[in-house]
């Protein structure tokens, strides 16, 4: 597990730094990396600083949280299907993030905004848990999920219909798909102390998910709090995906795709598995994003399509092998 | 012989009767609202597209108010019963297919793409409205100011046209046109202009950067204008946001929008 950590550390670094030498201006790699840590007066220190670094940021922070709550939301539902832009988490918090942009609120007050995407993602989650019970039926679960998307998604799209703005009514794709260009270090501070408390509700949870692989009667009688457990999942989970969608739009499937390749270098505990993934969604969050500069430069590809073409026939698959089991 | 003279009847005459002039005509365009009301004889025009009203994208919304304004609905539109409608080629098409099977005489007239194209739609639709002496006129005046505008040289400072969700526009267009009459060079080049990242923004340092204003209500794609390589741009730099309604269509108003970016420059100079 340590090297599995090490690995997938090594492999985030490269893509980081990956990340921060592709943009549109043909940099020189030396120069853009002198100017990024020295700084200077030219435009280079502030394309460095201002655009791709933040965008580096970005994909580390939200895929690497993405990854986590999988994770989280998989081991507690105990159900493989589990995940936040799946189950419609991620859509209730554009909702949130749009109603509070389409009101000014975020205008007048700038923390409105992800407060707003992180109260979205308490509803959702809140209503999935209520939904599904503490194990996490499957049926249940994917059902409810398709049905909160679709009221997220309608809600959204009327909103922004309705705004005055000429340009609204194209931003539903964004809200819906997800990106990352053009971004700012403001988002990066904006993202930041939600994802530090949603890091922190989460990094507790490892031990108690992995007493629950035991049933819940075992897991209390180990002396886990499971209403405590389930309340650092509820929160935990808001926050990062409330944070990272107000800034980036929904991002589905890094919470699907990657606890489920990594399941295997844990012995699939669910503990550990919290950790790896959290590695694995930064990485993958900043291969697509690498690949939507690189396959349609200057076209704002979104993120979602790169991220949902990879992880639905994977999804697929998890349906089609849990059907078997049953049968 | 007869054929040629009969050619030539034919030649005089079909002018005479386009001479005729629609006594009812409905425009459904923002543009060719403009210019139907720029060019309409009194009581000539019915009714203009509620676009026209608006003070951000026209830049006659207050003679507008005068008219009854239409949504571009074939439904309204044939129940003002026109002899002539005046649409954009590509204004709400389903309406304007409706309503030529009704037997509704449209003519529908292309954006201008271009300064020669501003005097070319106001004779087409001049012509339309029999009112051809009346654009001519407008068309010289136009001409003649534009000229005066023109003929000011110097050195071209670089500029960068910038909308929201990073559009710019190149020389190829009307805008790029009216940026290149005030006296700037534009960093998008030639060509129709497409996405223009920040980071090529930012490394081309623009020494004038003009911005449309922002519409009412928030949204994502005008959040652009804020980042920070914007906004250092704009303090280092010459910048103007410059009314849309001005250069948003090809009518004479144009040479508000490079008067305006005339005046930018000079202060560069």
């Amino acid at each position: 597990m340590t090297k599995a950590l090490a690995l997938l550390f090594a492999l985030v670094l490269v893509l980081a730094i990956g990340s921060l030498s592709i943009g549109p201006a043909n940099l020189p790699f030396a120069d853009s990396i002198r100017a990024l840590l020295a700084g200077g007066d030219g435009p280079l220190t502030l394309v460095m600083r201002e655009i791709r670094l933040p965008r580096m940021l970005l994909a580390v922070m939200i895929g690497g949280t993405l990854g986590l709550a999988g994770a989280a939301m998989q081991g507690y539902l105990r159900n493989p299907l589990a995940e936040p832009g799946l189950l419609g988490v991620s859509g209730c918090a554009a909702l949130g993030a749009v109603l509070a942009i389409q009101t000014g609120l975020s205008a007048a007050f700038s923390l409105a905004l992800p407060l707003s995407a992180l109260a979205g993602a308490v509803i959702a989650v809140l209503i999935l848990l209520v939904l599904t019970g503490p194990r996490g039926e499957t049926l249940t679960l994917i059902l409810g999920g398709i049905a909160i998307s679709a009221i997220a998604g309608a809600l959204t799209s009327l909103v922004l219909n309705l705004s005055p703005n000429p340009f609204a009514a194209n931003e539903i794709i964004f809200w819906m798909m997800g990106s990352l260009a053009d971004r700012s270090m403001l988002h990066v501070w904006l993202a930041m102390p939600f994802m530090i408390v949603g890091l922190a509700l989460l990094a507790g949870v490892g031990r108690g998910l992995d007493a629950l692989t035991l049933g819940e009667d075992a897991a209390a009688a180990m002396g886990f709090d499971l209403r405590m457990l389930r309340l650092r999942i509820v929160l935990g989970t808001a926050c990062v995906v409330g944070a990272g969608t107000a800034v980036a739009g929904s991002i589905g499937f890094i919470g699907l795709v990657v606890p489920h390749l990594l399941r295997g270098t844990v012995g699939g505990r669910p503990g550990p598995l919290l950790w790896v993934s959290a590695l694995g969604g930064a990485a993958m969050l900043l291969s697509a994003d690498i690949a939507v500069r690189l396959i349609a430069p200057g076209r704002d590809l979104k993120l979602g399509v790169l991220t949902a073409l990879v992880g639905a026939p994977f999804f697929l698959h998890l349906v089609w092998r849990s059907r078997r089991q049953r049968a | 012989m007869w054929r040629r003279a009969l050619g030539l009847f034919l030649m005089i005459a079909a002018p005479a009767a386009a001479q005729e002039s629609p006594a009812r005509v409905v425009s459904m365009n923002l543009c060719t609202d403009q210019m139907a009301m720029l060019l309409a004889a009194p009581g000539q025009l019915l009714s203009v597209s509620s676009l026209a009203r608006d003070a951000q994208s026209s830049a006659m919304a207050e003679q507008a108010k005068a008219y009854p304004i239409n949504h571009g609905l074939a439904e309204e539109i044939w129940l003002l019963k026109p002899d002539l409608v005046i649409a954009g080629t590509f204004t709400s098409r389903a309406s304007v297919d409706m309503l030529k099977r009704l037997g509704v005489q449209v003519l529908t007239v292309p954006p201008a793409y271009s300064l020669a194209d501003v005097t070319d739609r106001l004779r087409l639709i001049g012509e339309a409205l029999g009112r051809s002496a009346t654009a001519n006129a407008v068309i010289a005046d136009f001409e003649a100011r534009l000229s005066t505008l023109r003929a000011r040289t110097g050195r071209r400072p670089s500029a960068a046209l910038y909308y929201a969700n990073g559009y710019t526009t190149g020389n190829q267009t009307l805008a790029g046109e009216i940026l290149l009459t005030a006296g700037f060079s534009n960093i998008a080049g030639d060509g129709g202009g497409g996405r223009m990242s920040l980071e090529e923004l930012a490394m081309a340092q623009p020494e004038a950067l003009i911005t449309g204003q922002p519409y009412p209500g928030a949204s994502r794609s005008e959040e652009i204008l804020d980042h920070p390589v914007v906004r250092q741009i704009r303090a280092a730099q010459a910048s103007r946001s410059v009314t849309d309604s001005d250069w948003l269509c090809g009518t004479p108003f144009v040479l508000q929008a490079i008067e305006q970016l005339s005046r930018l420059r000079q202060d560069i100079e």
